[in-house]
């Protein structure tokens, strides 16, 4: 199994990495990162222009098509330049979202936005004692007319300072940990009654808590379905966040490799220890298996095999350990380099942790893939 | 577990105890005291312990230590570190004075050591450079003689702390055409001389702890050269010895995981299978800070016998920093989503941090932790001291 990519595809991953190397090396995104708004609202532009943002789309909402393999493309490129911009958060997670439980009328009215560049979106389902668990919501909806008012407290959501939209999961019925009851919200991230207290990340990017004391939204989806949909939409952002980490880690070994080969202690490169040699031939390993993985999942997401879910868990646990395995290595054989701020290993570090913690961390899937095999 | 006790030694640990909960400072309880304490409030119990005659344990009575048996010195240490007292500043009291009171002159002793022990001089290392890392004997920083005086040139970087420091104790090559151990001397320059530079490294948790030091034609004393010229490895390689010994942090990580056992009672509940993990994660930890502990108690039971531990203060560096940075990974995993806030520096109030209080220095901690098994001599280093020294390879 080895994917091999079309003429488009390739013409894709071509101009990705044409645009990333001629505007977003690594002084581009310190300054990006240390800019007041924190994200680069022109890269933004530059990406709609290139149609990275309707690249995954359908063409029936005016995408290009390319479903989760261009979007694994682009997030294997993105994670080479440690792209801050929301795209996880808004064009596969809300944009996926609404083209997979929207009706008509919202994908007409915010698709087409998100791939002319014009606004952001944030997924907010994280709430305290919530940890990995998307049907563990507290925070309610009560019919209001012809919408609903939303009242609750959301944590750490990534994007959010940046996003015009969120989508908000909320318990329309039962209780705490009820699978059923739990529905999606459109809200207006600068609505009436809607207070958000921005922070910084790990990796240079923004996020928020959000508190809600019944603020309007407008349902997404059927009422109840809402942890089907997070979960057919966490696979993709897996698929996303898989291949944003192989390309970390990729770019780590290069460095990493480079550096051995040139570093010089006791008369000769550290590259000729043997201990160092093996620890990088196990960090090699770790990425061949991570990018197999990557590939095999964003096929299967391609598909829409049974058994999605299991495998998207599976990948996320391998890949982030090994991303963790790279990292830990790449900044111990940088040495005193490798912690300081001005090298870019340890922002792929930084990166490589956050992506870990996002959508649940490699202890939490591993389990998950184990439950969901004694299920089937 | 606990070290077999007299009665007076009980007597001891009992005071030093007491001595701690009389006269800690709180201002010096902050997040993080690493990061978070100006200079002046890092003084504060540095100048308590002055006072009480308790700065310096491993000095001899005659220039003002306490004059300690090991016994003492290693209760009082497990003291400290276990009611998480910050350290008076190792580069001056544990490292640069002992090398004086062994290897200076009277003159040198008279000026230098009471003013280490008041905390009035303020020290940082000048070893590593660019490109003398784990590889220490090929310092290039050079001293050359004119009169009375030596003329340094150089680049000394991952200096701890420098931008507070009044001096800094450097090893400088003082003949290129030796082997290169044989060509190093030790010097001690005034931080405020003509040409001396300092550049914050900021470190991937945001803090500035490091820096680089340049040194640009400057005249240094040839009054402040310690021991003999070209004999600097000697004295360095007994200061490294020096700064090994503590790196088991028992007493810090025993404080750590306490924490990180609450932390995962407040977040995880007992029916999330998360749960069990990390009770399970904790307690191998645990085995392995009881093993460590085991093993630093036997060789201090050995030492009050006279015996020499050889390079047991690697066995300590090595596993020692491995606890430590599980302690930290785990307690970043265990506070979950919190876990992709970090604190700005430097450190202020008006900056958002969500989540509870325990969490908010998780991120910073783990990020800053990946130094331990890299600095003071490389885990791999450590394992070739090891090999060679031990198992004969």
């Amino acid at each position: 199994m080895d994917i091999q990519f079309t003429e488009e595809q390739e013409l894709l991953r071509s101009s990705v990495q044409r645009l990333l190397r001629d505007q977003y090396d690594f002084d581009a995104r310190r300054k990006i990162v240390a800019s007041e708004e924190g994200l680069g609202r022109r890269q933004w532009d530059e990406f709609a222009e290139l149609g990275l943002l309707a690249a995954p789309f359908s063409e029936a909402v005016g995408g290009f098509g390319g479903g989760p393999l261009s979007t694994m493309i682009i997030m294997h490129e993105f994670g080479r330049h440690l792209v801050v911009e929301p795209f996880v958060e808004t064009v596969v997670v809300a944009g996926g979202l609404i083209e997979q439980a929207g009706s008509e009328a919202q994908k007409q009215a915010y698709i087409a936005d998100i791939i002319a560049g014009s606004k952001l979106w944030a997924l907010a389902w994280t709430e305290q004692g919530s940890r990995f668990d998307l049907a563990t919501v507290t925070t309610t909806a009560r019919r209001d007319g012809d919408g609903y008012l939303l009242t609750g407290e959301k944590t750490a959501v990534l994007a959010a300072p940046w996003a015009d939209y969120l989508i908000v999961s909320a318990r329309t019925s039962g209780h705490r940990h009820d699978r059923g009851g739990v529905s999606l919200f459109v809200v207006d991230r600068r609505a009436a009654n809607l207070d958000l207290q921005s922070f910084r990340t790990i990796d240079g990017r923004r996020a928020a808590e959000i508190s809600l004391r019944g603020v309007r939204g407008e349902l997404l989806g059927r009422e109840g379905e809402g942890v089907a949909a997070l979960e057919a939409c966490r696979n993709r952002a897996i698929g996303a966040l898989c291949a944003e980490a192989v390309g970390a880690i990729g770019e780590l070994n290069d460095a990493t490799l480079d550096y051995s080969k040139t570093r010089k202690q006791f008369g000769v490169t550290i590259g000729s220890f043997q201990v160092l040699q093996h620890r990088m031939v196990d960090m090699f390993i770790a990425h061949q298996e991570a990018l197999s993985l990557m590939q095999h999942l964003s096929l299967s997401l391609s598909e829409g095999e049974a058994g999605l879910s299991r495998l998207a868990s599976g990948a996320k646990s391998k890949i982030g350990y090994a991303g963790k395995f790279v990292a830990d290595q790449a900044v111990q054989l940088h040495g005193g380099m490798g912690m300081t701020d001005e090298l870019n290993v340890g922002h792929y570090f930084k990166r490589i942790s956050s992506i870990n913690i996002q959508f649940g961390d490699p202890a939490y899937h591993v389990l998950r893939y184990a439950q969901l095999d004694a299920v089937a | 577990m606990e070290l077999a006790l007299s009665p007076e030694d009980t007597a001891f640990r009992d005071e030093v105890r007491a001595f701690i909960k009389d006269n800690y400072p709180a201002e010096m309880r902050v997040a993080n005291p690493e990061t978070d304490l100006s200079k002046e409030q890092m003084l504060l119990w540095h100048r308590i312990l002055h006072d009480k005659g308790w700065i310096a344990p491993l000095w001899p009575k005659e220039y003002g230590g306490p004059g300690w048996s090991i016994t003492r010195r290693f209760i009082f240490e497990q003291e400290t570190t276990r009611a998480g007292t910050m350290p008076p500043l190792a580069f001056s009291v544990t490292m640069v004075g002992p090398v004086i009171y062994t290897f200076g002159n009277g003159a040198q002793k008279a000026k230098f050591l009471p003013r280490i022990l008041s905390g009035e001089d303020w020290w940082c290392q000048g070893y590593s450079e660019p490109g003398s890392g784990s590889d220490l004997a090929t310092v290039r920083t050079k001293a050359v003689r004119d009169g009375d005086h030596y003329i340094v040139n150089g680049h000394k970087t991952w200096t701890t702390l420098a931008q507070h420091a009044d001096w800094i104790f450097c090893l400088v090559r003082t003949d290129p055409t030796a082997k290169p151990q044989s060509g190093i001397s030790f010097l001690l320059i005034d931080m405020k001389s003509p040409g001396v530079t300092v550049r914050p490294i900021i470190t991937i948790d945001g803090s500035h702890e490091v820096n680089d030091v340049f040194l640009e034609n400057v005249r240094v004393p040839a009054e402040n050269l310690i021991g003999e010229e070209n004999k600097g490895w000697t004295y360095a390689k007994f200061l490294l010895g020096n700064e090994r010994t503590s790196m088991a942090g028992i007493g810090r990580s025993t404080r750590y995981l306490s924490r990180l056992k609450k932390i995962v009672k407040a977040e995880i509940p007992e029916d999330d299978p998360a749960h069990l993990e990390f009770i399970r994660d904790i307690a191998r930890v645990e085995l392995d800070v009881l093993a460590l502990e085991a093993t630093e108690l036997r060789v201090v039971a050995q030492m009050a016998r006279g015996i020499d531990p050889g390079p047991a203060a690697s066995l300590f560096k090595i596993r020692g920093t491995e606890i430590f940075q599980d302690i930290t990974e785990l307690t970043h995993r265990a506070i979950g989503n919190y876990g992709l806030a970090i604190r700005e520096h430097p450190v202020s109030a008006n900056h958002f941090m969500p989540g509870p209080d325990y969490g908010h220095t998780a991120s910073e901690k783990y990020l800053n932790s990946r130094k331990l098994s890299i600095y003071g001599g490389s885990n791999e280093i450590q394992r070739n001291i090891i090999a060679k020294a031990v198992l004969g390879l």
